[in-house]
C-alpha cells in the first residue's frame, strides 16, 4: 500500500532520515520505534508532504507522493496526527472534527452529523460544544483521532498514541486503534510504550539516529541487540 | 557621476547603516526574548533625543557626554514599560501586542508635541562638528562619530550578550522560558532587563544622532519603520542579522537614492526586504 | 476506493441521535430578533430625526470605516493573517472611482466595480508570495507594501502625483456622478447598504465551510492542511474578500469627500486604525468591527473637538492612552461585554 524507498533528509549537518526503505501492506499495523531524535516524526513529515525529502521517494498505491502538498496527500487517503497536538483551540470540538469532514461535503449539517459519529466513536460526544482548548491531553488525543478519521483515510499515521496520557486512559486508546484496524484502516504507529506497541503492531521498524537499524515482528525487535543497544545507549548517555 | 560621488555615497550609506543596526538591535533583542515587536521603539528614540536636547539646553551638557544619562533614563523607561504594560500582554494574541505598543507610540508622540511643541530643534553647537576630507571624500564629523559610537555600542552589546553570565541568562530565557526558569533564572526579570537594554540601545543611537539631526516629535517614525524592516530582514532575534541588514539597508538606501531617485529610496529598501524574505521566510539569520 | 465500513454507517445510538437533533448554531432568540429590528429601524430613521449635517456625517464615516474594518476582520480576525497594509486596497478603491470619473467621465459606480476587481487582483499578487511568511514577517511585508504603494502614487504624475485628484463637480446627474450636494441622505443610505451587505457576507461566512476553514487556518494551519484544507487557496480567498470590502470603502470615501491624495487614502495610520477599531470591538466576530468603529470614531472626533483646538495634540494623547489601556485590560474587545449583558457566550 505504502512504499518508502531510500528516504533521506538532512537539516544542516544533521541527518534526520538516512536512506530509509520499508513497505506497509493493506490492513497492517506497523510500529515505529526509536529513541528521541531517531527521526520518527521527520519520517511522518516526509510521507505526508510537510517536508520534502533530499533523496528517495514515497509511493502510495503505486502513486508517487513527491511534490504533493499535505492537503493533496490527505485527499488521497493518508492522514497523520501530530506529536505536539494541534487542536483548533478556539473552535468547538464538533467544529474541529467538521474541518476533516468538509472535503467530502460542503453541506454543514451533513458534515456535522458525520463529525458527531466520529466523536461518538472516540467517546467525546459529551464534549461536542466545548472549546477544544479546554480539553485534557487524553481528550485532545481522542479529538485528533476523531478529526483524522473524519477525512476517511485508508492509511493513518499516529504520532505517539499514549505519550503524555495518564495510565487509565491507555487501554481505551488501544481499544480504539484495534477498532480502527477492524474497519479496514491501515496504520503506522509511533509509540514509546513497548508493551502497547508489542500488543498492537504486526511488524515493527526501529530507527536510530536517522537510520533504520532493524525491522521484523515485535518479538524479533524486542530481542534485537542493536535495538536494545540504541535504547540503552541513549538511556545512559 | 564620478567615483568620488559613488564612494562618498557608499560611505555615508555605511555610516547610516550602523545607526540603523543599533536601533534594530534593541528591537531584535526584545523580540528574541518574548516575540513582541515594540511599535513604540521609534518614540523611545525620540524621547532620548529630547532628553539630550534638554540636557544641552539647561545644563550645557553636550550630547556626547549625556549618552550615559539618556541611556539610563531610557533603560528605566524600558523596564517601566515592561512592568506597566508588556507583562500584562505577554500571552495575548499578536494583534493585541501590536495595538498596545502602537497606542503607546501615539501617546508618547503626542505627549512630546504637547510638552515641547511640534517645532524642529537642533543642538546649535555640539562638540563634534565640521567635516574632514580624506582622499577627496568629505565626511561629516558628527556622522563619523555617531556611527563609530553605534559600532562601539553594538560591540559592547554583543560581548555582553555572549560573554557575561547575565547575557547568557538572557539567551537561555530567549531559547526556552521554562527550561531557564528551572535553572533558577527568573524570566520576568530577564524580560525587564531586555526591555531596559533594548531601550538603552535605541537611546544611544538617538543621542548620537542629535549632533546633526533635527529633533521633533515624529522623528522616530521613519527610524522605527526602518528598524522593523531591518530586524525582519536580518531575522527576528538575531543580533548579527540586525547588523548585516542595517548596513545593507544603509547602503541600498544611499545608493538607490543616488542611482535611481531619492523619492524611491525607501521603496527600494522595502522591495529588498520583500525580495529577501520571499527567498528566506525567516530573514537572513532568523530562528523564529 | 471505498471508505472503511463504519465511516458511512449510522449507529443506532440515542445519544448520538439527540446530539444530531440539536441545531448547529443556536438560532437568534426572540429578544435578539427584537433588538435587531429596533437597531435596524433606528439606523434607517436616524438621518430623518437628526438632520444636522454633522450628526449625519459621523454615521456616514462610521459606515465607511466599519466596512473597511470588516474587511480586515475577514482576513485577520477569521483567517488569522494580520495585514498592516489594508490602506493599499482603500487607496485603489479611492483612485479607481476618482480617476476614471475625472479623466474619462466614467460613472464612479463603475469605477467602484473596477476598483474591486483591481483590488482583488492586487490582493492575489500580494498574497501568492507573502502567504509563505508567518506572523511578524507577514505583517511587516504588508506594512512595507502599503508604504511602497503610497510612494508610487505620490510620484505617479498621471494620477495626480502628490496633489491627488479633485473630482469635478457635477450638478445635473447626481446618481450617475455619485455626487450629492443637496443632502447627505444618499451617502448615508448607500453607506449603510454596503455595510449591511458586508455583514451579510460575514454572517454567511460564519455558517459556511469557507468560514470553518478560515478559522482552522487561523488556529493551526498545519493541522488544517493535514486534514485536507488547501491553506493557501483559502488564505487567498480571505485576502480577496477583504480587498473587495476595503476597496468599496475607499470608493465611498472618495465620493463623499470628493478630493483625494496619497496622504489621505494610503497612509500607514489608516491600516493601523482598522486594526484598532476591529480589536476594540472584538476580532473574529460579526459585530466587533462595527461596535469598535462606532465607539472609536466618535471618540476620536470628540477628543479632537474638545482637546484638539490648541494644536497641543492632547486629543491624540488621550486617544493613544485609551488604545493602550483597552489593549492591555480589555484585549477581547467590547463584544465580550455585549455578550455578557445579553447572557450568552461567544461562539466565534
Amino acid at each position: 500500500m505504502l512504499e518508502v524507498t531510500n528516504l533521506t533528509k538532512h537539516f544542516g549537518g544533521l541527518v534526520a532520515n538516512d536512506d530509509i526503505s520499508f513497505g506497509v501492506a493493506e490492513g497492517e499495523i506497523l510500529g515505529l520505534i526509536g529513541p528521541n531524535g531517531a527521526g520518527k516524526s521527520t519520517l511522518f513529515d516526509l510521507i505526508t508532504g510537510f517536508q520534502a525529502p533530499d533523496e528517495g521517494g514515497v509511493r502510495f498505491e503505486g502513486r508517487s507522493l513527491l511534490g504533493l502538498r499535505p492537503d493533496q496527500i490527505n485527499r488521497l487517503g493518508i492522514v497523520r496526527t501530530f506529536q505536539k497536538l494541534k487542536p483548533f483551540e478556539k473552535m468547538t470540538v464538533e467544529e474541529n472534527v467538521m474541518v476533516g469532514v468538509m472535503q467530502h461535503t460542503a453541506n454543514m449539517s451533513k458534515a456535522r452529523d458525520h463529525a458527531l459519529t466520529m466523536l461518538s466513536f472516540v467517546g467525546l460526544l459529551e464534549k461536542r460544544r466545548a472549546h477544544a482548548g479546554t480539553l485534557s491531553t487524553g481528550q485532545r488525543k481522542r479529538l485528533e483521532l476523531a478529526r483524522a478519521m473524519a477525512t476517511r483515510p485508508r492509511l493513518l499515521l499516529l504520532d505517539e498514541v499514549t505519550g503524555g496520557v495518564d495510565q487509565r486512559s491507555i487501554p481505551g486508546l488501544i481499544a480504539l486503534i484495534e477498532r480502527l484496524r477492524g474497519v479496514g484502516v491501515t496504520l503506522i504507529v509511533i509509540e514509546h510504550n513497548m508493551q502497547v506497541l508489542m500488543s498492537l503492531a504486526d511488524r515493527v521498524v526501529a530507527l536510530h539516529l536517522g537510520a533504520m537499524i532493524a525491522q521484523g515482528t515485535p518479538a524479533q525487535i524486542q530481542a534485537d541487540p542493536r535495538v536494545i543497544e540504541s535504547y540503552l545507549g541513549t538511556a545512559y548517555a | 557621476m564620478t567615483t568620488e560621488i559613488i564612494l562618498q555615497t557608499i560611505i555615508s550609506g555605511l555610516l547610516m547603516g550602523f545607526i540603523y543596526a543599533l536601533v534594530a538591535a534593541g528591537l531584535s533583542l526584545i523580540f528574541g526574548l518574548m516575540e513582541i515587536v515594540n511599535f513604540a521603539h521609534g518614540e523611545f528614540m525620540m524621547l532620548s533625543m529630547y532628553a539630550a536636547f534638554w540636557l544641552y539646553t539647561f545644563f550645557g551638557l553636550d550630547p556626547l557626554l549625556s549618552i550615559p544619562i539618556c541611556a539610563a533614563l531610557l533603560f528605566g523607561l524600558g523596564v517601566a514599560t515592561h512592568y506597566g504594560i508588556i507583562r500584562h500582554i505577554l500571552d495575548a494574541p499578536m494583534m493585541v501586542q501590536i495595538t498596545a505598543t502602537f497606542g503607546l507610540a501615539i501617546f508618547l508622540r503626542s505627549l512630546a508635541q504637547f510638552l515641547w511643541t511640534p517645532d524642529f530643534r537642533t543642538i546649535p553647537d555640539p562638540i563634534v562638528a565640521g567635516r574632514i576630507e580624506v582622499m577627496g571624500i568629505f565626511l561629516g564629523v558628527p556622522q563619523l562619530v555617531a556611527s563609530a559610537g553605534c559600532v562601539l555600542a553594538f560591540a559592547f552589546l554583543y560581548l555582553f550578550i555572549s560573554r557575561t553570565e547575565t547575557g547568557l541568562a538572557l539567551q537561555a530565557t530567549a531559547q526556552d522560558r521554562e527550561a531557564a526558569s528551572l535553572m533558577g533564572i527568573r524570566p520576568d526579570r530577564m524580560y525587564a532587563l531586555g526591555w531596559g537594554i533594548g531601550s538603552a540601545c535605541v537611546a544611544v543611537a538617538g543621542v548620537l544622532l542629535t549632533s546633526y539631526y533635527f529633533i521633533f516629535p515624529e522623528v522616530g517614525l521613519i527610524f522605527a519603520l526602518i528598524a522593523y524592516v531591518t530586524v525582519a530582514m536580518g531575522g527576528f532575534g538575531s543580533l548579527i542579522g540586525a547588523l548585516v541588514a542595517g548596513v545593507l539597508i544603509g547602503l541600498v538606501e544611499a545608493l538607490g537614492g543616488l542611482l535611481i531617485d531619492p523619492a524611491f529610496k525607501y521603496v527600494i529598501v522595502f522591495s529588498m526586504y520583500l525580495g529577501i524574505v520571499l527567498v528566506r521566510p525567516k530573514g537572513l539569520f532568523g530562528r523564529y | 476506493m471505498a471508505a472503511p465500513g463504519f465511516l458511512s454507517e449510522t449507529p443506532d445510538d440515542p445519544e448520538l441521535a439527540a446530539a444530531r437533533a440539536e441545531p448547529l448554531r443556536a438560532p437568534p432568540s426572540r429578544g435578539q430578533w427584537i433588538l435587531g429590528a429596533v437597531i435596524g429601524v433606528c439606523l434607517l430613521a436616524y438621518p430623518l430625526v437628526f438632520d444636522q449635517p454633522y450628526q449625519q456625517h459621523v454615521l456616514i464615516m462610521i459606515f465607511i470605516y466599519a466596512l473597511m474594518a470588516q474587511g480586515w476582520n475577514v482576513l485577520a480576525g477569521y483567517c488569522g493573517q494580520i495585514s498592516l497594509g489594508q490602506a493599499v486596497f482603500f487607496g485603489i478603491g479611492a483612485y479607481s472611482a476618482a480617476f476614471l470619473f475625472s479623466n474619462f467621465q466614467i460613472s464612479p459606480w463603475l469605477g467602484m466595480a473596477v476598483g474591486v476587481v483591481v483590488s482583488m487582483v492586487v490582493a492575489l499578487l500580494i498574497g501568492i508570495p507573502t502567504f509563505r511568511l508567518k506572523g511578524h514577517y507577514f505583517a511587516i511585508a504588508t506594512l512595507v507594501i502599503g508604504e511602497i504603494a503610497q510612494t508610487v502614487f505620490i510620484n505617479w504624475e498621471y494620477v495626480g502625483g502628490a496633489t491627488g485628484i479633485w473630482i469635478p463637480i457635477e450638478w445635473d446627474a447626481p446618481w450617475f456622478a455619485f455626487q450629492f450636494h443637496d443632502s447627505k441622505l444618499p451617502y448615508y443610505y448607500i453607506g449603510l447598504g454596503f455595510l449591511a451587505l458586508a455583514c451579510l457576507c460575514v454572517y454567511w461566512l460564519e455558517r459556511s465551510r469557507t468560514g470553518l476553514y478560515f478559522r482552522a487556518i487561523r488556529e493551526e494551519p498545519e493541522a488544517a492542511s493535514s486534514l485536507g484544507t488547501d491553506v493557501t487557496r483559502y488564505k487567498l480567498i480571505a485576502i480577496m474578500v477583504s480587498a473587495a470590502f476595503t476597496s468599496v470603502a475607499g470608493s465611498l470615501f472618495t465620493q463623499y469627500i470628493l478630493v483625494i491624495d496619497p496622504e489621505t487614502v494610503f497612509p500607514l495610520i489608516l491600516s493601523i486604525l482598522v486594526v484598532l477599531m476591529t480589536m476594540m470591538g472584538g476580532v473574529g466576530t460579526l459585530w466587533g468591527p462595527i461596535i469598535g468603529t462606532a465607539v472609536l470614531f466618535p471618540l476620536s472626533e470628540m477628543t479632537r473637538i474638545y482637546f484638539g483646538g490648541s494644536g497641543g495634540a492632547e486629543d491624540l494623547m488621550i486617544y493613544g492612552a485609551l488604545i493602550l489601556l483597552i489593549s492591555v485590560f480589555y484585549p477581547r474587545g467590547l463584544i465580550g461585554l455585549v455578550h455578557k449583558v445579553m447572557g450568552r457566550g461567544s461562539h466565534a
